[in-house]
């Protein structure tokens, strides 16, 4: 399995994207935004076709498109989030109405630019948007590879940093805020660095391994683990035991997609969370 | 467009453009299901933002691309499948999201958790059915140019269905969204009612999709009653404003694509988005408090903490 060269790229790329995704998904389940997160990964789509309609390289509008957006509901949803506090704390989700309205006009935009891209010589959009959604993990080359294990190990890095303030403003933003934590920023700041993680995951594994990796082993290690750091560790193990699980399944069964297989084991891990704990 | 239709032309007198549009049997039939979906979609989807249901209506919009990835496996028309899998969504949801006492947290996840599952499921099938599915951009964005006779009437049809029995249960409906605790001790059955009404979101976002594709599906569900929301915090008044809006937008948005290379989706989305940016905006500026997307009143604001 190891001696294809492949299914190495595909390994080094699952890694890095398994751990950012977990890491980052225990956080995402604990602010309640696995929509926010979802919403970046559709945005992608818009902002690959929208470089590919301009005739520039797809991986500058991915990026470009999910922090945008990601930064602007990050200033929605803090002021939503933030003005909501003195009522009912934190019983109440980020905005979901008002993510639902933009990543709905922008992929209004995107359906536009599929079309004009459609359009044009060499018209290929149904591919460029499946290959965003759905990715291709056994499809990378060993420079995609790297370049998702070097953004994974950044993004890790920065999410390392500002774990602990990060975790004050998320458990209790009245308590933080008074004690001077910059919670606006900090939320608009993970929102930029959710957008890194879903543009480099969507380019890499699609959308769909994006979506499936944030939500289920976070939230079951959320269910299974007491401690913020325990839990962030066991979500990052158990994404990157699906990953490696689906990866080997995927490359056993041929007739078995990869995004299919890893999402399979992590929502299986998921129901296991939820039954056992 | 078809082949044998004359080119289209836009005129300033609005009387001449819509004769033109209603001239061809397919734009009637086009209008017609657009209608239906919109008034479905804004009475429902109002309901939706009061709950706060936005992630779940999203979810179960993507259940048509595994709805459909299996009926093209089954061979069988997609919408059966569109309408099957949005049904299983929503028993699924209603079981993982809503099955005990769970905190938004959990339930946000678990419906990410959900989606996952029908998109790897739908990208199981397609890789099983071995051919590239149709045309993924209409399975993604719709056609709405393509309906049938009895397309039409079945839509009808759901609409009448889906519509009488939202009203018919419309009071502990509300009560449950506004107050769960208090509605649940006076003995609304507020379990049963989210799962009821999550099948009946399923049958109007599969309905949806047939004119916008799943991906817009919220130009008719979120953004009329997020609109109506803002402008009056009176229920029946944004409720019946909603409709009116989702149906404007809607008319207005195939309409404009008759004239135009682009599909309806776009323009619906972007007619959509722009009245409610045009009402947001102002409210904004003037700092007036409005009732938020959510349907929420605004506090006010702890000043100093947010901007």
């Amino acid at each position: 399995m190891f001696a294809q060269e492949f299914m190495r790229n595909a390994l080094i790329a699952g890694t890095a994207v398994a751990l950012t995704c977990g890491v980052c998904g225990w956080f995402v389940v604990l602010r309640g935004q696995v929509f926010a997160g979802d919403a970046l990964s559709h945005v992608a789509i818009p902002g690959a076709l929208a470089a590919a309609a301009a005739g520039i390289d797809e991986r500058v509008g991915l990026f470009v498109a999910t922090v945008a957006v990601g930064a602007g509901i990050g200033l929605l949803g803090a002021g939503a989030v933030t003005g909501r506090a003195g009522r009912a704390a934190v019983s109440l989700p980020a905005d979901d109405t008002a993510i639902g309205i933009i990543f709905t006009f922008i992929l209004g935009l995107g359906v536009f630019f599929l079309t004009r891209y459609g359009m044009g010589p060499g018209a290929s959009s149904g591919i460029l948007a499946s290959r965003t959604l759905f990715g291709s993990i056994f499809g990378l080359g060993a420079g995609e590879a790297r370049l998702a294990a070097i953004l994974a190990l950044a993004v890790l890095a920065v999410l390392l940093a500002i774990a602990r303030p990060l975790l004050f403003v998320s458990v209790s933003p009245d308590v933080a805020a008074a004690r001077g934590v910059p919670a606006r920023l900090l939320g608009v700041g993970f929102l930029a660095l959710l957008g890194v993680v879903a543009a480099e995951a969507t380019q890499a594994v699609g959308a769909l391994l994006l979506l499936g990796l944030l939500a289920a082993p976070a939230a079951a290690a959320h269910r299974l683990a007491r401690g913020p750091y325990l839990g962030m560790a066991l979500a990052g193990a158990l994404a990157l035991a699906a990953m490696w699980g689906g990866l080997a399944l995927a490359y056993t069964i041929p007739a078995l997609p990869p995004s299919t297989a890893v999402i399979a084991i992590a929502v299986g891990i998921y129901y296991l969370a939820s039954v056992v704990a | 467009m078809p082949a044998e239709a004359p080119a289209p032309y836009l005129s300033w007198n609005p009387v001449s453009d819509v004769s033109q549009i209603l001239e061809y049997h397919f734009m009637v039939n086009a209008m017609l299901a657009s209608g239906i979906v919109a008034v479905m979609a804004g009475l429902i989807g109002w309901m939706m933002v009061v709950r706060r249901q936005t992630f779940a209506g999203h979810t179960l919009a993507m259940m048509a691309f595994p709805g459909a990835a299996a009926a093209a496996l089954l061979a069988v028309p997609a919408a059966w499948g569109y309408f099957a899998f949005c049904g299983g969504g929503a028993l699924a949801i209603g079981r993982f999201a809503h099955g005990e006492q769970r905190s938004w947290r959990q339930e946000s996840a678990s419906i990410g958790a959900v989606q996952a599952a029908a998109l790897a499921a739908g990208f199981l099938f397609v890789s099983l059915y071995g051919g590239v599915l149709g045309d993924l951009e209409t399975l993604l964005f719709g056609s709405i140019l393509g309906i049938s006779d009895r397309q039409v009437l079945v839509l009808a049809l759901l609409a009448v269905v889906v519509i009488a029995l939202l009203a018919g249960m419309a009071r502990p409906l509300l009560f449950s969204s506004v107050d769960p605790q208090v509605a649940g001790a006076r003995g609304v059955p507020v379990g049963r009612i989210a799962l009821a009404f999550l099948l009946l979101l399923g049958a109007a976002v599969a309905a949806t999709s047939q004119v916008t594709g799943p991906l817009l599906v919220f130009a008719l569900l979120v953004m009329p009653a997020a609109t109506a929301q803002a402008i009056t915090p009176r229920p029946a008044l944004s409720l019946a404003l909603t409709v009116l809006l989702a149906l404007g937008v809607a008319w207005l948005g195939v309409g404009i694509s008759y004239f135009s290379p682009y599909p309806a989706s776009f323009f619906i989305a972007t007619v959509a988005f722009t009245i409610y940016v045009l009402v947001r905006v102002p409210a904004a500026m003037t700092g007036r408090r409005v009732r938020g997307p959510s349907g929420h009143a605004g506090e006010p604001a702890p000043t100093g903490v947010i901007a």
